[in-house]
């Protein structure tokens, strides 16, 4: 039977009341969101907060919304809302093929948006999605806000820059014409975390590549990013040549472990076929080649 | 700490230690034995009960976090002994042999169906993929799920049209 430890428990009812107990209780206290990475390590005892302050009650930060030219998410969106929003999906398929590969159904229901992001499990999947669209994400504390790059918000395994007495609140993605973005993910069954997945987002000024992100799940990439091969790819065509070498530069600069989910080089295999793939994804939806709501394939 | 849940339409208030989880709350604290505690992962689903309106794995969730909100069990299902739909699906088409996850499963396609009235076989799959069964290789439930959808809310004289034109599976 596995039960957390002792814990105290906090409801907050506002960012602010979050705040204050932060600064009360800090650094012996956590978020709870959801609670489905937390309460599993809590069983664990790979966490031990002394203090779960739960903001399930603060209503103004599940939200889904385009302010001006940027999609917004707030922290306590859930999965599955990510998931139902057609505003995420048109503007960035992306998230679609990622969060139907997040856990289940019942899991994505009651996960949040900014606990997995704040969890910054190296096989999460969003961190990746976020970063190949060159998010960027509001924390706050008790000093005001601050806004962070999503390629900057992650510190390692199970660290971001989120400090003891400040909460992320909000993720804005920036909406461009011309652009198109995909993710797959390899995993051994249904639901469970990948061996080895990438996301991409490509914007395409006539048959050149204006810009684009690569994000790597699961295989040792630093800040979940294929950083050389989104640099060989600027300003090149978008054609096969050009997304087949940037998944052999995705497959050589990142550094899988080996271990029960596979050997190294197999990872690097997959990191050089997803990567392909989603490029080609992108630059297809991009040019209007798929229909909305597809899956890349 | 002391909390109130609705579960099933009746309000409860305990006193509770933070750190329970809400499965436990529900078997040991009020004697709501139909949801089943199962990997403890949030892995296999046999805790699915609905929190307010929403699925979700109670062995993942505090009892604390329920304060104030509604819970809905297997308990629920029937009325009096009228089973739901969704209950004599799976006693029709045999949807399931030790019975360990079906509690979740017919809450999780209880929701689906009040969702989705109409799923195709593959949404069913969807559905249910975060639930696991080592029964039944989830065929049978799988139909089961579209037995009630096609026996949900129907008129009687429908139901049994249907059935003397061998209609369903």
């Amino acid at each position: 039977m596995q039960v957390p430890a002792q814990v105290e428990y906090e409801k907050a009812a506002s960012v602010q009341h979050a705040l204050a107990l932060l600064a009360r209780y800090a650094p012996g206290a956590r978020i709870l969101a959801g609670g489905h990475s937390l309460i599993p390590m809590m069983k664990l005892r790979l966490a031990q907060p002394e203090v779960l302050i739960d903001i399930n009650g603060i209503g103004s930060l599940r939200y889904i919304e385009r302010v001006g030219g940027e999609l917004r998410i707030g922290a306590l969106a859930r999965h599955a809302d990510l998931l139902a929003a057609p505003m995420a999906g048109d503007h960035f398929t992306i998230l679609h093929d990622a969060e139907a590969v997040i856990a289940d159904p019942v899991v994505r229901n009651w996960g949040t948006i900014g606990g997995s992001l704040c969890q910054a499990d190296p096989s999460e999947d969003l961190s990746a999605a976020f970063a190949a669209l060159k998010g960027s994400m509001i924390v706050q504390g008790p000093d005001g806000s601050r806004e962070v790059s999503a390629r900057a918000f992650h510190t390692g395994p199970y660290e971001t820059v989120v400090g003891p007495a400040e909460m992320l609140t909000e993720i804005r993605l920036p909406i461009r014409r011309d652009s198109g973005s995909a993710y797959l993910k390899v995993c051994r069954r249904a639901g469970d975390w990948a061996i080895g997945a990438a996301g991409a987002a490509v914007w395409l000024s006539g048959g050149l590549i204006a810009d684009v992100g690569i994000g790597l799940t699961a295989v040792g990439a630093a800040h979940f990013v294929a950083a050389e091969a989104e640099e060989f790819l600027l300003g090149r065509p978008a054609d096969e040549e050009s997304f087949a070498r940037a998944g052999e530069m995705a497959a050589e600069h990142c550094n899988p472990p080996s271990d029960q989910r596979g050997p190294a080089d197999y990872k690097r295999h997959l990191v050089c076929e997803l990567t392909t793939r989603v490029l080609r994804a992108s630059v297809r939806r991009a040019r209007g080649l798929e229909p909305a709501g597809g899956r890349a394939p | 700490m002391k909390i109130t849940v609705t579960v099933n339409g009746a309000d409860y208030a305990r006193d509770v230690e933070p750190r329970l989880l809400l499965i436990h709350f529900l078997r040991d604290e009020l004697g709501l034995t139909g949801s089943h505690w199962g990997c403890d992962t949030s892995n296999c689903g046999a805790c699915v009960v609905w929190l307010d309106e929403t699925p979700v794995k109670s062995c993942t969730v505090l009892a604390v976090m329920a304060d104030g909100r509604r819970v809905t069990t297997v308990e629920a299902l029937a009325i009096g002994t009228a089973l739901d739909p969704v209950q004599e699906a799976f006693a029709v088409c045999h949807g399931l042999q030790c019975g360990f996850c079906t509690p979740g499963m017919m809450m999780t396609a209880r929701w689906l169906l009040d969702h989705n009235p109409d799923p195709t076989p593959e949404e069913v799959r969807e559905a249910i993929s975060g639930q696991v069964c080592r029964c039944t290789g989830y065929e049978n439930i799988v139909r089961s799920v579209l037995w009630a959808a096609k026996h949900d809310g129907p008129a009687e004289d429908e139901v049994a049209a249907d059935e003397a034109s061998g209609g369903h599976q």
